[in-house]
C-alpha cells in the first residue's frame, strides 16, 4: 500500500501534448508517491507513452502542470531530466551496437580518475556489481550489437539501477523476459520501493500489475481515467475503464466465404530474426499477426514480400514459389505489402498524391516506355476517388497530408497493381479515429471481394474486431494460431508474452 | 530457446576474437606498410638507408597525419570534414603572410595564430553542420570551394616563397633530432594525445556513442551538438597546424597549396578501419593509412609503376578497406546472432 503521506515524488495534471493535428495526450495525469509502484496501464493509443516521453524530457507539453518532487519543471533535453533524477526504461531499448555492454551502462557519466581519464577498473567492478545485483551473465565486454532484446532490456535496467534515480519509469519493460527474469526484476523493483524511490510500471499484463504495483492509474484515449488502490480493484474493473466501449462494433468485418489458399509460407528462417514460420492466408480471409513490438512480425512480412533474403523455407503464392529476395517476383505473383512507416517506406514524400499513387504500376501505364502525366493522372484519379483521398489536386504534396489520408494513398497504390494478397502493417497507427474506421471497412470489403489480408497490428481490439484468425508471434516465432471466435484478448496476450502453445491450439 | 540460457551467452573466447579483430585490422595495414618499404627498398636500397630516403620516409607523411587524425575525428561521429584541404593550405597562406606582413613575429605566435585560424574554419563547419542540421558532406563541400575561393582572392597569382620566411622556421621542416625529423615527432606527440583522449575520456567515448547511433545518444542525454562542434573544430585546428608544417616542409606556398587532401585524408581514414558511417576505428589506424598511402606514393615510382598507376592503386586500396571492413561487419554481426540463438 502506498503510505498518502509518503511525499509526492512526481505529478502531472492535465497535460496536453499533440502533433500536427494528430492530439496524443488530451489531459494526462498522474500522481507518483515516493516508495509506491504505480501502474500505467491503457490501450495501444491511449498517451502512456507520450506521457512518458513528457517526464524523460524528450517531448516538450503543450499545456498542464508538470511538477518534480514538489518543483514546476519543464525539462528542454533529456539531460536535464536525468540529472533530476529520472531513469526511464523505453518500450524499445536503446544501445550502441558498437561499444561494449559496459560503456553502453555508463555512457556519459563514466567515473573519471586525474586528467578525466576513465576509471575502466572502477567501471568494470560497478558492472560486476550491478550484474550480480540483477542476477544477470553478459559479457560486460562485448558489443552491445546481436543482444537479444530481453538482454538488451536487463542492460537497460542496470543502467537506470546504476543512475540511482529516484523516480524510475519502466515502459513494458517485461515485455521479452521469462518467468524467471520477471521474477528477479520485481524483485530489483520492490527494493528499490523499498528505499523510497517511485517506480511508474507499464505493463500489459494484469497478473504483473497486480502482482507488483500499489496503485493503478488507466488512460485511454489520451485521457485520465482513474486512480485506484490496487487492492480496491479487480482485472476486469480496469478492463471496463480501458475499453470503455464495445470493441465489436468499432471494428466491423464483413461475414465472408472463405476460398482457396492464395499464400502460403512455409518453414521460414532468418537466424536470430525469426524462426520456422508457417502460414496460409486464403482468399476473402483477414489472417491478424498479432505481437509485441520486436516479436519479428515486420521482418517476416519484408522477408515474404522478399524486400530482405531469409535462409530456409519457402513463400508460394496460388501453388507457384516466388524466388526470395525479388518484391518484383512477390508483386507479379499478386502480393502487396503496406509498410509500417509509410512516411519512410510507404511513400515518396516530396512527391505528389497522384504520382505517389502509380509509383508501381508505371511499367503497365506506360506506351513505349514513355509516361505522360495526363496518363498517370487519369489513373491516379480513379484511386484518389475510390478511396476517398482528401487532398486538393493530384499534384498535393504527400508530406502535407494527414496520416489517415497518407495511408489512404499508399493503399491506393498497392491496390491499383491490383494484387490478390494484401499484407498490411499496422494499418492504423497514428491515424485520426474517423479514418480507422474507414480504412477498417476498407479492409473488410477488400476481403469480401475476395482478397487474402495479412493484418500486422499492435493494437488488440483491431486484431480481435477484424481478423477471421489470429497468428501470435513471440521473439521471431509463431506461439499461437486462434481462430477468430476462439480469440480473447486474454489468450492472444498470453501467447504474445509466454514462450509456451497454452494460449490457443497450434494447428 | 530458454531465457535463462540467453543471457549466458559463452562470449569470453568470441569476445576476444572480436577484440583480436580490431587489433588485427591495424597489424594489417602496419605488415601492408612493411611489405612495400621493403619491395621499394629491395628495388633501390637508398628508399631506407640513405640519410634522405630515411628523413622523407618519416617526414613526407607526417603532414597527412594530421590531417587524418582531425578526420577520424569527424569520421567517427558519422561526419565528414571535405573542407580540410583548403583549410590546411589557407592556414598554409596564412603562415607565410604573417612572416611576411609583421617582421620578426616570433615562431610560436605564428604557430597558434594558424592552428587558432584552422580552428575558427572549423568552428564554421561545425557550427553549420550542427545547428542548421544540414549533412555535412554538403556543408564541407561548400566551405571546401569557400575557403579555397578566399585563398585565391587573397593570394592572387602570387605566392609566398621560401625567402619570404625566416631560416629558423625552414629549418624546422628539415631539422630532426637523433635522425627523427622534428615534425614527425610533433605529429607523433599530437597522434598520442589524440588516442589518448578518445580512448580515455568521456569525450572521446561519446565521439564513439554519438556515431553509432546519433538516436540513442540523444535518448542517453549526450550533447550531440557541442560534440559534433568540438569533432570539426579539432578537425580544423589540426588543418591549421598541417598548413604551419607545409609551409615549413615546401617553403614555397600559392594560392591551391593541399588542393585534394581532403581526400587523401578520407582515405587514409577509411584505409585506417575508421568506418565511414562512424562509431568504429581508431585514430592510430587513420594515421598508420595515411603513412601508408604517402609511402606507396613514394613507392610506386621506384617500383617502375607508371604514374596512372598509381592513383588506380591508391583507388584499390580504399575499395579493399571499404569492402573488407562490410565483410568483417557482417560476419561479425552473424556471428553474435548465431550465438545468440545456439545458446
Amino acid at each position: 500500500m502506498p503510505d498518502v503521506a509518503a511525499p509526492v515524488v512526481l505529478e502531472l495534471s492535465k497535460v496536453v501534448k499533440s502533433f500536427g493535428a494528430v492530439v496524443a495526450l488530451r489531459s494526462g495525469s498522474l500522481r507518483l508517491h515516493a516508495g509506491s509502484i504505480h501502474a500505467l496501464i491503457g490501450e495501444n493509443g491511449a498517451g502512456k507513452s507520450t506521457l512518458v516521453k513528457i517526464v524523460a524530457g524528450l517531448y516538450r507539453r503543450d499545456g498542464g502542470s508538470f511538477q518534480l518532487a514538489g518543483e514546476d519543471v519543464d525539462f528542454t533535453s533529456t539531460a536535464q531530466s536525468k540529472a533530476a533524477g529520472v531513469a526511464v526504461i523505453y518500450q524499445e531499448p536503446t544501445l550502441f551496437p558498437d561499444l561494449t555492454v559496459t560503456e553502453n551502462i555508463f555512457m556519459g557519466r563514466q567515473p573519471v580518475g586525474r586528467f578525466g581519464r576513465i576509471d575502466r577498473k572502477a567501471m568494470r567492478h560497478e558492472v560486476e556489481r550491478l550484474f550480480t545485483r540483477l542476477g544477470v551473465t553478459i559479457d560486460p565486454d562485448r558489443p552491445a550489437e546481436g543482444l537479444s532484446i530481453a538482454d538488451q532490456q536487463v542492460i537497460e535496467i542496470a543502467k537506470a539501477v546504476s543512475l540511482d534515480a529516484s523516480v524510475l519509469i519502466m515502459d513494458e519493460p517485461t515485455a521479452a523476459l521469462s518467468g524467471v527474469e520477471v521474477e528477479r526484476l520485481f524483485a530489483i523493483a520492490r527494493s528499490l520501493r523499498d528505499e523510497g524511490r517511485g517506480l511508474i510500471f507499464i505493463s500489459h499484463r494484469f497478473d504483473e500489475v497486480f502482482a507488483l504495483c500499489d496503485t493503478v492509474t488507466v488512460m485511454r484515449d489520451g485521457a485520465y481515467i482513474s486512480t485506484t488502490p490496487i487492492a480496491d480493484t479487480t482485472p476486469a474493473d480496469l478492463v471496463r475503464q480501458m475499453v470503455g466501449r464495445d470493441v465489436t462494433e468499432l471494428f466491423p468485418k464483413q461475414e465472408t466465404t472463405i476460398g482457396a489458399p492464395l499464400l502460403e509460407v512455409e518453414h521460414l528462417t532468418s537466424p536470430g530474426i525469426f524462426h520456422d514460420i508457417s502460414f496460409t492466408v486464403r482468399a476473402g480471409e483477414i489472417v491478424g499477426l498479432a505481437g509485441l513490438v520486436g516479436a519479428g512480425r515486420s521482418e517476416v512480412a519484408r522477408a515474404v514480400f522478399g524486400v530482405d533474403g531469409y535462409r530456409e523455407g519457402t513463400v508460394s503464392m496460388k501453388g507457384k514459389r516466388i524466388a526470395r529476395s525479388r518484391p518484383t517476383d512477390a508483386m507479379r505473383a499478386g502480393i502487396a505489402l503496406v509498410p509500417e512507416d509509410r512516411r519512410k517506406q510507404g511513400l515518396v514524400i516530396e512527391s505528389g498524391v497522384g504520382r505517389n499513387i502509380t509509383t508501381a504500376i508505371r511499367r503497365q501505364l506506360s506506351r513505349f516506355g514513355l509516361l505522360t502525366t495526363g496518363m498517370e493522372n487519369r489513373a491516379a484519379r480513379e484511386w484518389a476517388s475510390r478511396l476517398e483521398v482528401k487532398a486538393h489536386a493530384l499534384d498535393t504534396v504527400a508530406a502535407t497530408l494527414s496520416g489517415g489520408n497518407q495511408q489512404k494513398v499508399v493503399l491506393a497504390k498497392w491496390l491499383a497493381t491490383q494484387p490478390d494478397v494484401l499484407i498490411i502493417d499496422e494499418p492504423t497507427r497514428g491515424i485520426d479515429v474517423g479514418t480507422k474506421s474507414e480504412v477498417h471497412r476498407l479492409l473488410s470489403e477488400l476481403a469480401g471481394q475476395g482478397m487474402g489480408i495479412l493484418m500486422i497490428s499492435s493494437e488488440l481490439p483491431e486484431v480481435l474486431g477484424m481478423a477471421d484468425r489470429v497468428l501470435v508471434m513471440r521473439e521471431g516465432r509463431i506461439t499461437a494460431e486462434i481462430d477468430r471466435a476462439d480469440a480473447t484478448s486474454e489468450n492472444v496476450m498470453f501467447a504474445a508474452t509466454h514462450a509456451t502453445t497454452d494460449g490457443g491450439h497450434r494447428s | 530457446m530458454s531465457f535463462a540460457s540467453t543471457t549466458r551467452i559463452p562470449v569470453s573466447g568470441l569476445t576476444k576474437h572480436i577484440g583480436a579483430l580490431g587489433k588485427a585490422r591495424e597489424f594489417g595495414i602496419l605488415v601492408a606498410l612493411a611489405l612495400v618499404v621493403t619491395a621499394a627498398t629491395a628495388k633501390n636500397p637508398a628508399f631506407l638507408f640513405s640519410p634522405d630516403g630515411w628523413r622523407d620516409l618519416l617526414l613526407t607523411p607526417s603532414i597527412l597525419v594530421l590531417v587524418a587524425v582531425g578526420q577520424a575525428f569527424v569520421i567517427i561521429t558519422r561526419n565528414v570534414d571535405l573542407s580540410v584541404g583548403s583549410v590546411m593550405g589557407l592556414s598554409a597562406y596564412l603562415t607565410g603572410r604573417l612572416f611576411i606582413d609583421v617582421p620578426g613575429i616570433p615562431i610560436p605566435v605564428v604557430v597558434v595564430l594558424a592552428v587558432l585560424f584552422g580552428a575558427v574554419l572549423g568552428l564554421i563547419n561545425g557550427a553549420l553542420v550542427a545547428f542548421a542540421r544540414v549533412p555535412a558532406m554538403v556543408i564541407t563541400l561548400g566551405t571546401l570551394y569557400a575557403y579555397r575561393g578566399i585563398n585565391v582572392m587573397w593570394a592572387g597569382s602570387s605566392r609566398v616563397n621560401a625567402s619570404d620566411m625566416p631560416r629558423e622556421f625552414l629549418a624546422l621542416g628539415t631539422g630532426q633530432i637523433l635522425w627523427i625529423p622534428v615534425l614527425s615527432i610533433v605529429a607523433v606527440l599530437v597522434l598520442a594525445a589524440a588516442a589518448w583522449y578518445m580512448r580515455n575520456t568521456r569525450g572521446g567515448r561519446e565521439y564513439y556513442a554519438i556515431g553509432s547511433d546519433p538516436a540513442a545518444a540523444e535518448l542517453y542525454g549526450l550533447a550531440v551538438t557541442r560534440r559534433v562542434l568540438t569533432a570539426f573544430i579539432l578537425s580544423g585546428a589540426l588543418a591549421g597546424l598541417a598548413g604551419v608544417f607545409y609551409a615549413a616542409r615546401y617553403g614555397s606556398v600559392s594560392s591551391q597549396a593541399g588542393a585534394g587532401w581532403e581526400l587523401d585524408a578520407v582515405g587514409a581514414a577509411v584505409i585506417g578501419g575508421v568506418a565511414i558511417t562512424g562509431g568504429v576505428g581508431t585514430v592510430w589506424g587513420a594515421a598508420i593509412g595515411a603513412v601508408l598511402l604517402m609511402t606507396i606514393n613514394r613507392a610506386l615510382p621506384i617500383l617502375g609503376i607508371p604514374d596512372f598507376w598509381q592513383r588506380a592503386v591508391v583507388g584499390v586500396l580504399i575499395i579493399g578497406a571499404i569492402v573488407l571492413d562490410r565483410w568483417l561487419a557482417v560476419r561479425q554481426r552473424q556471428r553474435l546472432i548465431e550465438a545468440r540463438d545456439e545458446s
